[in-house]
């Protein structure tokens, strides 16, 4: 305990040399920082402040340090997130290699593989997409038939992936790709290759929130070393469900509190204070104020329960079947949210473009709206999380 | 607070289960039911509750108890929640004996809290008038009288009111239904001259009466007069919390009922829980207990740590887990199709105990209000 307290003080001397100002502010979402070969940093200090993040390996806090983590034990993590948190110090970066490729990779991969991938997405030099979906393998995933057929060292991959998060952004792809068409699940390997690679195309994909973070990826005969192969040959849906868990339990987190994360910052009780009124303290109208009380104790209970779950996997162990609990509570709720927004602000929730009526961050607040309907699709929709739960957790029969 | 229980309280939860499910599984209460039985619950098993530590868990040592805090006594709940156990542990050793603590004089506590704990005493709290929980909405009279308070008016769904041998009711010195300013606790000895009570049958087979106090003399004050509500208000919180932990229990108990009989039954050719209608009503509960289980852990844990958010705490567990409870009972019943709604089959049991727990100490309604109220909206 005492060695704990010392490393709290050592963070806090180390947050106050090393954490600039303006990271220490609310977020504007144009300055996410998300890395890579062609990353560009619109305020000079996530530059600054990711390096130093990255230089102690804090991006990745409990990896080890061998790889270029930060070799955290739990309980010195939890203080280190405790202290960024209590400065309101910004993620010094977002990267799907951090929150699930890495994990993945430190369970599966060969030490060559490690050692090569896992210091660069510490470093945020490389920005990863993932390859999963396909136009006919959506929430049947193990139906996949990109197809990576070898011959000497070298994978030829032909087919196309759809909803490829920011694959026109991506400097590699983590990719499932089918390696015999003979069996279904037992037929998928894992592939990492570079997206420069020739024969890889992206198009981005146009949704209803009018923002484009996906794409449609197309292999045309895209040449990959086997060395990039991840796991053994036709064991890949292993590493896939896993790293599935790892995507879920990222999404989950999107429906906690009562704060919303656009730019007017402000509670469902307070919009809806300030566009319904207030009779007596109470937000006026009797039939949304229910709402959002509901929502709000759900939103409560649902992280005291995310917080029991960590705590009771670090005493004994698994969590896998609980990331679909998440997965399916958490999105339901964001996209409740979302909802119940619109019920709180009316047509103030409903604009498309800011104006002199509607701010920047109303109109943030309708694309997120608009935005959360993929939550409960994303990583595996609701039904197929109710699914899993049946199956893994209540050993109910196919 | 830790959510991982510490190794004394796995033993606590460990020898609950197993003293619970041995003696008193759910055939125990539809005995109790089927034979009118006179006191309400067993009082051999009462009294072998409290050689186990069970009636004085909240009572500290120097009171006879065994000071295991709420968080112990709320493992023992979930387990009686689980077999619908009918005892005094709600009535006494949580409502009662929380009183007591939280407002009770120095003699008030040497005098009861031991009988408490060794099993003795089983007491009672007179406090609704209505068919819904309203704390501060007391008509029931108390003047002064010399050197004490006389008492006058009727209470209803007193737990366990015909059978306690002392009484804690609370009654106005001052102000008008509705105030929360003039409330005062009274200990009263339910046998002296002008209290009438009498026993309501209740749809869950477990007891409560209504008790008529004519010109009754108070034993004494708990508290300070007119300054009763802020007792009140804080024992009820600490009921409502432990009452959450045994509607756990019995929800848990009735949902795993329910998983398995998906697994048994056989219809079309295959078992009923391959069917992807019942998977996902199945799936989705499983979720709601999931979040039941944090908000009463959380909960108990308030209490012990004397935390500033009891409150919130207690409306958010009730109104979870009475929700999930009442939607709990009602699926189990609907599941198990015909031979849910047979009085031979015990599921019955749970869906009429879900309606009246829910009731007790304040509805989802109550407690959802109440959440919005603390929070400022």
């Amino acid at each position: 305990m005492a060695d704990l307290e010392a490393f709290r003080k050592d963070v806090q001397a180390w947050l106050e040399q090393n954490c600039p100002p303006s990271m220490r502010t609310p977020m504007p979402d144009d300055e996410t920082v998300w890395g890579g070969r062609n990353a560009k940093y619109k305020n000079p200090e996530s530059k600054q402040w990711l390096d130093a993040m990255a230089s102690k390996g804090w991006t990745a806090p409990t990896w080890p340090a061998a790889y270029g983590g930060g070799g955290l034990s739990k309980d010195e993590n939890m203080i280190l997130q405790q202290e960024l948190r209590r400065i309101k110090a910004r993620p010094a970066l977002n990267s799907f290699g951090l929150w699930m490729l890495g994990p993945a990779l430190l369970e599966f991969a060969s030490e060559e593989q490690k050692q090569r991938f896992l210091p660069e997405i510490v470093r945020g030099e490389i920005r990863w997409c993932q390859g999963y979906s396909e136009p006919g393998a959506g929430s049947d995933l193990a139906g996949l038939q990109t197809s990576a057929v070898l011959d000497g060292d070298t994978y030829t991959v032909n087919g196309q992936k759809v909803w490829t998060s920011y694959a026109n952004h991506a400097d590699w792809i983590f990719c499932l790709v089918r390696t015999d068409k003979t069996v279904k699940h037992d037929g998928i390997s894992f592939l990492l290759f570079d997206m420069t690679t020739p024969g890889v195309s992206t198009k981005p994909i146009q949704l209803i929130s009018g923002y484009s973070p996906f794409c449609e990826t197309f292999f045309d005969d895209v040449k990959v070393p086997a060395g990039q192969l991840v796991g053994e040959l036709n064991k890949g849906w292993t590493i896939a469900k896993r790293l599935l868990q790892h995507e879920r339990s990222m999404i989950s987190g999107m429906g906690l509190g009562g704060a919303l994360s656009g730019a007017t910052g402000q509670t469902l009780a307070g919009a809806a204070k300030e566009h319904l009124g207030e009779d007596n303290g109470k937000v006026a109208d009797p039939v949304v104020r229910q709402h959002i009380t509901q929502h709000n104790m759900d939103s409560k209970a649902f992280a005291l329960t995310m917080r029991r779950v960590q705590e009771e996997a670090k005493a004994a162990n698994d969590v896998s079947a609980t990331s679909s609990v998440f997965k399916f509570f958490g999105t339901e709720l964001n996209k409740r949210k979302y909802e119940l927004l619109i019920e709180s602000m009316g047509t103030k929730m409903l604009g498309w473009e800011p104006d002199d009526s509607y701010s920047a961050g109303e109109i943030d607040n309708t694309r997120s709206w608009l935005r959360s309907k993929a939550n409960s699709i994303e990583g595996g929709t609701s039904e197929v999380q109710l699914n899993i739960i049946a199956k893994r957790v209540l050993g109910l029969p196919d | 607070m830790s959510f991982v229980l510490n190794e004394e309280q796995q033993i606590l939860r460990d020898s609950a289960k197993g003293f619970i499910a041995e003696k008193s599984p759910v055939t125990e209460l539809r005995r109790l039911r089927d034979t009118k039985d006179a006191n309400g619950f067993d009082t051999a098993l009462w009294s072998q509750m409290a050689e186990m530590g069970f009636a004085g868990i909240i009572i500290p040592e120097e009171y006879g108890g065994v000071g295991f805090g709420y968080r112990g006594l709320g493992l023992v709940l979930e387990e009686a929640g689980r077999s619908l156990t009918a005892s005094p542990l709600v009535s006494t050793s949580l409502l009662c004996a929380s009183a007591l603590l939280i407002g009770g004089s120095e003699d008030q506590k040497k005098g009861l809290l031991p009988k408490i704990a060794d099993g003795s005493l089983v007491m009672a709290m007179a406090m609704d008038e209505g068919a819904h929980h309203a704390p501060a909405k007391i008509a029931a009279t108390a003047k002064k009288d010399g050197d004490s308070f006389v008492i006058n008016g009727t209470k209803s769904f007193v737990l366990d009111g015909h059978i306690a041998s002392k009484l804690i009711v609370a009654a106005r010195t001052s102000g008008k239904p509705g105030d929360t300013k003039g409330l005062t606790l009274f200990i009263v000895d339910a046998g002296a001259s002008g209290v009438t009570s009498s026993r309501h049958i209740m749809v869950d087979s477990r007891n409560a009466a209504e008790i008529t106090f004519n010109n009754v003399k108070a034993e004494s004050v708990l508290g300070d007069v007119d300054g009763g509500f802020a007792i009140l208000d804080e024992t009820l919180d600490r009921a409502r919390i432990g009452l959450s932990a045994e509607m756990l229990g019995s929800a848990l108990e009735a949902y795993e009922r329910t998983i398995e009989y998906l697994k048994e039954r056989k219809q079309f050719g295959v078992v009923i829980g391959s069917f992807q209608g019942l998977k996902h009503r199945a799936a989705k509960m499983f979720c709601d207990l999931e979040l039941c289980k944090s908000v009463v852990a959380d909960a108990l844990s308030a209490i012990d740590e004397r935390r500033n958010d009891i409150a919130l705490s207690a409306s958010l567990a009730k109104s979870r887990v009475g929700a999930t409870f009442n939607e709990v009972s009602s699926e189990a019943v609907q599941m198990h199709g015909g031979v849910g709604v047979t009085d031979e089959y015990e599921l019955g049991f749970f869906l009429k105990r879900a309606r009246v727990a829910d009731a007790t100490f304040g509805n989802v309604a109550f407690h959802s209000q109440r959440y919005a109220e603390i929070e400022g909206y």
